[in-house]
């Protein structure tokens, strides 16, 4: 008998290695296992049951997946030129790239963060910092399109940036790097004491509009991350700051040196009402503001002059800081308020600071001393607890909303689920490979949707099919409605992903506008009918008023065009109905594709330099008869007598 | 011993019940299957209503100039890319089409062109002839009953 039931021992096992193993390969164990594959399966047909807007990194732009499946929908231009949507190629759209150094046709997006109303995420907009010449810009949620950027002044490496307090009061941009305020002729060494860290707070109108209020000069070090109070802790922003040593060279070791940098504690109200009440300074300044209308289809930019600035030192009460194991990086605070979480990434331990504690500490005036006029708080007095031994390299953490915190591990490459207010480790899970930062949709709110959460890896060596040196960026998505988190999926992304916000679906796509209407457009040079099609020549000037509709171009034959004139297209799309845009290109012109959605005007710009006929056509395929769309300019030498004429169909 | 010599091989039934179990998700490819039922089609075009919105129109004797003015700058607008009023062009001109077309079938071509290229036969006919399918311009029902106000006046 004990030789069967060991028989059948050992045939139980086969069979069970066989039936639901996976070759053995272990690698791939984990995610395939279980019914992680049903999980992320969105049949044909149905949608998503959640927008994730990951950021686009070095790319400059804005990503916008589903969730569970990973789909890729659409990549939004922001801060760089974008030739599938003929972003910053079109004239509509050139101004939305103008800074103070000239037009930009590229830049490195960092953070998204999605408009909230008390503490929640409404769905209007997503903010997204760019990186490298300080700008913040806005997506309407109704376009995804990209309708305002403002430019940062006396900011450098716009890097905690771009979050919003609870009713979108304000989009908080911080800089990274600590520079000359204002910026000067002096010699670096001469960092230390002399350089300031700008910490700017731009108001957002009930509709929307952006404006830079006031700028907090801190003292020069380097500010990385940021986060809102929240709930009870509203009205405050905290930043985490490392280099506080000052060094300006070799920072990996030169400023690495403190044992701890700081949370800066700063009560944006306190201020508000100080520049309410006439406080601050206004210092000249030069930076563009670019709003896109949605009625003309056309942005326009403006240089601002002048900007507030507030010296902390000068507002009692507003600004304290908050001592941090060395260099954080990651500075989150939980639904409730009450934890702001300080991730050293040099740390052996997750910091979590009380903002109970940390306002009675302020109450008793329990400092240990100051920096630069700065109250500093004693750390044991702020701190509500630690997260020992959690992992290497701590960096990021959003919540779900049950009373955990979820937090990324570059280092050691792993998530970490704990929990909030015992601080114990309640899982781990490795990732593919070098994690920065992660998303839950909401999981920066008052209300997040703990359901899963997205982890944007920096590496991937051997995720996927190799493509040369330059591999795939990644971001892998796990389910965390149970005790253990689940790894369901890899999915590729636009590179580099540095952090993303989710939101149900539910929020925003009833709102998703589906096509322009054609008596609300204010474009200048829009057409409302095809008969007011003409074209217009002002010295060497020539404007095309033109239309379009499945399948032709009013007009396609143009004459009376000569070498040297600069041939203004503005080309308006006279389809009314969804998903029936057109484009157009011209033989030599700069751009290839206009796309142009119905009831919207474009422009492209066309100088022509040999003689000849020259074609034009519809670059979108839009009916069976996309091939037909076509059309020609004659172009006759530059002293031709040639009159301007037009037709379609001869007539 | 006996005992746990049964409950090993039930646990090996459960296993092998367990994990040979595999669940299609073919939910929304029946559900993308579900056919509309095709309306009954009628030779005689002055009978055939079209499909959509409108069901039975009256037409009083009497033309109604305002709406008449509204119809004609609404088709000047929304319309006169593709139909020329009284010659063919991308798509077929409207002129006299009141004898060729119930009212209904215009406002519902109007409203409805998608299902109707797909669904009523002399709309697929036309396609056929056309090739350009008519767009949707998204007009309210009151202006394609402008429009086809309109559209009485071509003769």
């Amino acid at each position: 008998m004990k030789t069967i039931f060991k028989f059948l021992t050992v045939i139980l096992a086969t069979v069970s290695i066989i039936s639901c193993g996976n070759n053995g390969d272990s690698k791939k164990q984990g995610a395939l296992t279980g019914n992680a594959a049903e999980k992320v399966y969105v049949a044909p047909g149905e949608h998503d049951e959640f927008y994730a807007f990951v950021s686009g990194g070095f790319s400059g732009q804005l990503a916008v997946y589903g969730l569970p499946s990973g789909r890729l929908f659409k990549v939004i231009p922001v801060f760089s030129v974008d030739a599938e949507k003929a972003w910053g190629f079109n004239e509509e759209t050139k101004p939305m790239l103008n800074t103070s150094h000239g037009f930009i046709p590229w830049d490195d997006s960092h953070h998204p963060d999605i408009s909230q109303t008390n503490g929640e995420l409404n769905g209007r907009w997503v903010f997204i910092n760019g990186n490298n010449t300080p700008r913040i810009a806005k997506i309407d949620l109704t376009t995804f399109e990209t309708t305002e950027i403002i430019e940062i002044p006396n900011s450098a490496g716009n890097h905690s940036s771009s979050f919003v307090t609870e009713n979108t009061e304000y989009v908080v941009a911080g800089t990274r790097f600590s520079v000359p305020v204002p910026q000067r002729d002096m010699p670096i060494k001469e960092y230390k004491g002399n350089f300031k860290g700008a910490l700017s707070f731009i108001s957002v109108s009930p509709e929307g509009a952006m404006d830079l209020k006031f700028q907090v000069l801190m003292p020069g070090f380097n500010y990385d991350l940021s986060h809102p109070g929240r709930g009870k802790s509203h009205g405050w922003f905290f930043f985490t700051t490392y280099n506080t040593e000052e060094a300006n060279s070799l920072l990996e070791v030169n400023a690495s040196q403190n044992d701890k940098d700081f949370i800066a504690a700063i009560n944006w109200k306190k201020i508000e009402e100080y520049v309410n009440g006439g406080g601050g300074k206004k210092m000249p300044a030069n930076y563009a503001h670019n709003v896109y209308n949605d009625e003309t289809h056309s942005a326009t930019s403006t240089m601002k002059k002048e900007v507030l600035v507030v010296d902390p030192t000068e507002v009692p009460g507003a600004v304290y800081l908050l001592p941090t194991p060395k260099s954080p990086h990651g500075c989150d605070v939980d639904p409730s308020g009450e934890y702001i979480i300080g991730s050293g990434k040099l740390a052996a331990e997750l910091t979590a600071h009380s903002f109970t504690k940390m306002l009675d500490a302020i109450e008793n005036k329990k400092f240990d001393g100051e920096a630069y006029g700065i109250p500093i708080l004693n750390y044991e007095d702020v701190l509500a607890g630690a997260v020992k031994q959690p992992g290497l390299g701590p960096l990021h953490t959003e919540f779900d909303g049950q009373g955990n915190a979820y937090t990324t591990f570059f280092i050691s490459s792993e998530v970490v689920k704990w929990k909030l207010g015992t601080w114990e480790v309640i899982d781990r899970k490795p990732t593919y490979y070098s994690v920065g930062h992660l998303m839950i949709p909401g999981g920066n709110s008052r209300k997040p949707f703990g359901k899963y959460v997205v982890a944007m890896n920096k590496i991937t060596k051997d995720r996927y099919l190799p493509t040369g040196p330059e591999v795939t960026q990644s971001a892998q998505l796990y389910d965390i409605t149970g005790e253990k988190m689940e790894l369901l999926l890899d999915f590729p992304t636009v590179g580099e992903p540095h952090y993303a916000a989710g939101c149900p679906a539910d929020l925003i796509k009833e709102n998703s506008k589906k096509f322009f209407k054609l008596e609300e457009n204010k474009h200048p040079y829009a057409i409302q009918t095809p008969e007011e099609a003409k074209v217009v020549r002002n010295g060497n000037e020539v404007h095309i008023y033109m239309g379009m509709i499945r399948s032709h171009f009013t007009p396609d034959n143009i004459e009376g065009i000569k070498v040297g004139d600069k041939v203004y297209f503005h080309v308006t799309n006279h389809e009314q109905d969804y998903d029936v845009p057109h484009g157009i290109s011209m033989i030599g012109a700069n751009t290839s594709e206009l796309l142009i959605m119905p009831g919207q005007t474009e422009t492209f710009v066309w100088e022509p330099k040999e003689v000849g006929v020259w074609p034009f056509y519809c670059t979108d395929f839009c009916s069976a008869l996309h091939q037909e769309m076509q059309g020609y300019v004659r172009v006759s030498p530059r002293d031709s007598s040639i009159e301007l004429s037009w037709s379609l169909d001869g007539e | 011993m006996r005992k746990l010599f049964l409950s090993t091989i039930a646990l090996l039934l459960l296993l092998l019940i367990s994990c040979g179990k595999e669940k299609t998700s073919n939910e929304a490819a029946d559900k993308a299957e579900t056919k509309t039922e095709q309306p009954a089609e009628t030779s005689d075009p002055m009978k055939d209503k079209g499909i959509g919105p409108v069901t039975s129109i009256t037409l009083p004797d009497e033309i109604d100039q305002a709406m008449v003015t509204k119809g004609s700058e609404i088709f000047a607008q929304k319309c006169s890319a593709c139909h020329k009023p009284d010659k063919r062009f991308v798509g077929p001109a409207p002129k006299g089409i009141l004898e060729r077309r119930t009212p209904e079938w215009i406002m519902n071509m109007i409203l409805n062109p998608e299902e109707m290229v797909q669904k009523n036969e002399a709309a697929k006919a036309l396609l056929a002839e056309y090739l350009s399918p008519m767009a949707n311009q998204n007009l309210t029902e009151e202006e394609a009953r402008a429009v086809l106000e309109y559209f009485r006046t071509l003769n």
